[in-house]
């Protein structure tokens, strides 16, 4: 028998009324679902039983040759017929948060409305339903889609080229320090250093590092930015170049970053910008006049293709001229005659030679280009203005709504941009961040990006996006006023909050001491 | 704008909350020269939902879609029936629209899922565990390919002749960063994989080798002799699925000494999407667990002793160890993953062994048809889905005449191997489950004209 819940445990939540049930005997709270494992819901021993799609039989016998080769007994895999499947993932999504439910303020994540046109024009089967490697001539029409979306991201960023494929914000960083090194490379100047300011986001100096770089920080001055002097004093020949944030991870845009971006090519260095928070500026400010170099932009943060619980992202890499001969194959490209070809292997040496090569099979996130498009064209340029604008009006309606009652650290530097963030100063002795947003939980809301950036401590980044009503940044609001109550006057219920959540605090030590990563409750029933 | 739910008197009203005179001076930090004083010049405006529809629509139908002609494309990306119930489920707002699980309350829909998945993959490649997911098959082998280099302190990667080139080709650029030397040369048009030549090339700075099975040509590679003598040497054996449903009816890579299996999620619940996103598939040995790349899911339980799932051994990942970490990787390919896992289940282990013999038939059934046209040779002597024709000449235009015929006809391999003139007359063809003995006839037919 598949136990609801193997661990034995059943719902109770404090004394009950007289004469009302505290527990039930499915384990199950009206519409307070339990789900078990696939594993569990099979038949024991019979996994083969059940299967929700039919087939033709085969009418042929493996070929002879394969024999050696065959598979002794078929993968020890449960199979469920369609309304077991249906009825398994339709329970589980139900205990998930997500965007279509209430604010996401996840900062530096830009948690924004996934429109559903997007997702409707990706599964045209004209999109959807081709090979990346038919013939040229029957896949114009992706080509050419590519090509429109290539155009807009290099006008919206003032910047010369874009290389499409990077399959996500990291994977765009690679991109921009790869075409760095082939540049200085192909200069005669390789160089050895990259600096990145502390409050960057990890995958920054990961990057650096997994392409081969010493990574050294630059510090950040007592307002939140990048210390300039101390960057010209680093500045020399063995600085490959920078990685900076801007808007930065403090929510506040780097005021010099066209004096920073003049100092490092003064000393032969390029410029890397992490576009995580692109829809700050997205129509108020081109990068490329900032004198930036590379820059990734996160399709599935500005441009709202679906975070779909950790990904598909896709991080596509606008360049300066500088930097544009060095970009990875394939490579979009339109010609003059208003045509678009897509430049791989076989054309590179005449046409594209000064490539650093391929960063993954086939062309990119063609499935994001086609949602991200159709997000470009809804909003336009008047559009996609106006979504930088309410970005930053919510977010600083939040700090200024807030920081009366929760430590703001650059509150007094002006503005935020999109995204607002506050400290744990002044919580009550044994309070914390933590609390603050588990309690977040309780309210109904997904709690804020806690303990990043590193520079703040106790951080709480508040990204509300321009998708937020006011009604509904109003209720977050009041929550948050709530919250930092009772964490300044210790109330312990806090912490040990979320107590109405689908599942209570998780034991994570325990998680990382003893890891269960794959179900294996057959095997030790065989032992 | 539809999308858009702030009205003016909104704004007028958050503006004198925030003390702001107008939406411009929220915008001061920007230096008045680097402002836009209007829109970006060049762009147009915002349009609505049937305006859009219409052109992507008319971009849509300037391609020739998979469904709408007999195809024979594979080579890493294959086209499968996906179940409907699969893209019904993924679009349920609560996976579609939720983040990475990092607050594990209110995330346990995708954490249970990721757990399960796990659990998939690992059974399918016959390994003890496997990862949440990679960006794709490709970068999937190269992380493998780098943590082999941690894992044994080497740095010479030995790649056997038949690893898709595209996946060679990203290792190659990877590697030029990182210090490592790749050893790989471009398959023979044979009728069996060259074995000897990958054990020929294990030394002991050897670090791994990399296997395709089955291979870019199609061909079954024997990997017991090369697990041997991979591990003789102190190497790791690193093995590539690009096609999963080829383990429905082939022993698993990981019961055959792999110890590190990686693959291409794609063919189960993703959809072809011109490549891309798709689903990177990472599994090894347990001992490896801490050089693994990529997020793993681990069981536990809550503050009530109630079982729960949440994302662990994060200290191995960027947003804990920065410079130090074992990739940098941050997003992964989650809802691709919701996917393949829905299709499995909806398959279970058994209905991936009966997909696996139906693709087999179709394309012994291809094979045996195609190798009637005059001419026409069939390179391979073991096959899946997937086989190398030889043709009297240049496939590549050949496939070029196929399409005018509207005709899919595979994959040229001189558009894998632009230049190498020995494998000019190399077709790749691959028949699945969707293919049907009329499309089989249609190319025979078409291809005989085309070559006659």
């Amino acid at each position: 028998m598949s136990a609801v819940n193997p661990s034995g445990w059943r719902p109770k939540q404090g004394a009950a009324a007289p004469g009302q049930p505290s527990e039930t005997a499915s384990g199950d709270r009206g519409l307070s679902l339990e789900e078990p494992l696939i594993f569990e819901l099979a038949a024991p021993g019979d996994f083969g039983a059940k299967c929700g799609v039919d087939f033709d039989e085969p009418d042929t016998d493996p070929s002879p040759s394969l024999a050696r080769f065959l598979r002794k007994a078929p993968p020890a895999l449960p199979g469920l017929t369609e309304p077991e499947t249906v009825r398994h993932y339709t329970r589980l999504s139900r205990q998930n948060y997500a965007i279509d439910l209430g604010p996401f303020p996840l900062g530096s994540c830009t948690m924004k409305h996934n429109p559903r046109l997007n997702e409707k024009m990706a599964r045209l089967p004209g999109f959807a339903d081709i090979h990346p490697l038919q013939p040229h001539a029957t896949v114009r029409g992706a080509y050419e889609a590519m090509a429109q979306l290539a155009d807009w991201l290099t006008r919206l960023t003032g910047m010369a080229t874009v290389a499409l494929t990077p399959k996500a914000g990291a994977h765009g960083e690679l991109c921009g320090l790869l075409c760095i090194r082939a540049a200085q490379v192909a200069k005669g100047d390789a160089r050895s250093v990259v600096l990145v300011p502390e409050s960057a986001h990890g995958t920054n100096p990961a990057t650096a590092a997994f392409a081969g770089y010493r990574v050294e920080n630059i510090p950040a001055t007592a307002d939140g930015r990048v210390d300039l002097a101390a960057l010209k004093a680093r500045l020399g020949p063995d600085v490959a170049g920078v990685m900076i944030t801007n808007p930065n991870t403090c929510g506040l845009f780097e005021r010099e970053m066209k004096a920073i971006s003049d100092a490092v090519h003064a000393a032969g260095g390029y410029v890397y910008c992490d576009g995580a928070n692109f829809n700050a500026i997205v129509g108020k400010v081109r990068p490329g006049d900032l004198g930036i170099d590379a820059m990734h932009i996160n399709l599935h943060k500005t441009f709202s293709t679906p975070h779909g619980g950790g990904g598909p992202g896709s991080g596509p890499v606008v360049l300066s001229a500088a930097l544009a001969p060095f970009a990875p194959l394939p490579f979009v490209t339109r010609q003059a005659d208003g045509s678009v070809r897509l430049i791989e292997e076989a054309d590179a040496p005449a046409d594209h030679p000064q490539t650093f090569g391929r960063m993954c099979a086939f062309h990119g996130q063609m499935g994001m280009y086609t949602r991200a498009l159709t997000y470009i064209l809804s909003h336009g340029a008047d559009g996609l203005r106006q979504v930088a604008e309410d970005a930053v009006l919510n977010a600083n309606y939040v700090l200024r709504s807030l920081d009366d009652v929760l430590d703001a650290p650059f509150a007094a530097s002006g503005p935020c941009m999109h995204e607002a963030l506050f400290s744990d100063a002044g919580l009550a002795e044994g309070f914390t961040t933590l609390d603050i947003a588990k309690g977040l939980i309780d309210e109904g809301f997904h709690p804020m990006t806690v303990y990043f950036p590193l520079v703040v401590h106790g951080a709480m980044l508040v990204e509300p996006t321009e998708t937020e009503s006011k009604a509904g940044l109003d209720r977050f609001i009041a929550s948050m006023r709530s919250l930092a109550a009772r964490a300044k006057t210790g109330d312990e219920l806090l912490k040990s909050a979320p107590h109405f959540a689908p599942r209570r605090r998780l034991d994570e030590t325990q998680a990382a001491r003893r890891p269960v990563l794959a179900w294996r409750g057959d095997v030790a029933a065989s032992d | 704008m539809r999308y858009l739910p702030l009205t003016p008197s909104d704004r007028s009203a958050m503006l004198a909350t925030i003390g702001a005179g107008s939406l411009d001076d929220l915008f001061v930090d920007v230096p008045a020269e680097a402002r836009l004083a209007g829109l970006v010049p060049g762009l147009p405006l915002h349009a609505s939902e049937m305006a859009v529809d219409r052109h992507m629509s008319a971009l849509a139908a300037k391609n020739v879609d998979a469904g709408s002609v007999p195809f024979f494309l594979g080579a890493g990306a294959y086209r499968h029936h996906v179940p409907a119930s699969v893209d019904h489920l993924i679009q349920r707002g609560e996976f579609l629209t939720s983040y990475t699980p990092y607050q594990p309350e209110i995330a346990q829909g995708t954490l249970q899922v990721l757990f399960e998945f796990q659990t998939q993959v690992a059974r399918l490649f016959g390994t003890d565990i496997a990862n949440a997911s990679m960006y794709d098959g490709s970068t999937a082998c190269w992380e493998a390919v780098a943590m082999a280099g941690r894992v044994t302190k080497r740095s010479r990667a030995v790649l056997c002749r038949g690893l898709h080139p595209h996946y060679v080709a990203t290792i190659r650029t990877m590697a030029q960063f990182t210090g490592d030397t790749v050893d790989c040369r471009n398959p023979r048009l044979e009728p069996l994989p060259d074995i000897a030549g990958v054990i020929d090339a294990i030394d002991g700075e050897t670090s791994c080798v990399v296997v395709q099975y089955p291979d870019i040509l199609g061909r079954v590679t024997d990997l017991a002799p090369i697990a041997g003598a991979a591990h003789a040497m102190g190497a790791l054996l690193i093995v590539v699925v690009t096609e999963p449903v080829a383990l429905g009816m082939l022993e698993a890579p990981g019961n055959l000494g792999a110890d590190i299996v990686v693959g291409e999620g794609q063919s189960l619940g993703v959809g072809l999407q011109f490549g891309g996103p798709y689903l990177g598939l990472f599994g090894c040995n347990e001992k490896f667990v801490r050089q693994m790349p990529g997020r793993l899911c681990g069981e536990t339980v809550d503050a009530d002793g109630k079982r729960g799932f949440v994302l662990t051994l994060s200290t191995r990942e960027q947003h804990i160890r920065r410079e130090k970490a074992t990739s940098n990787i941050c997003t992964n390919s989650g809802l691709c993953a919701l996917a393949f896992s829905i299709h499995m289940t909806l398959l279970g282990g058994e209905g991936l062994a009966r997909l696996a013999r139906l693709n087999h038939a179709r394309a012994q059934a291809a094979a045996a048809r195609l190798a009637q046209v005059p001419g026409v040779r069939v390179l391979n002597e073991t096959f899946f889905n997937e086989f190398t024709l030889v043709l009297p000449r240049d496939a590549g235009a050949v496939v070029e005449k196929l399409a005018e015929r509207y005709v899919l006809g595979g994959v040229p391999l001189a558009r894998l191997y632009p230049g190498v003139s020995e494998l000019g007359t190399g077709l790749l063809v691959t028949a699945t489950e969707t293919t049907s003995l009329e499309d089989i006839e249609a190319l025979a037919i078409a291809l005989q004209e085309v070559l006659a």
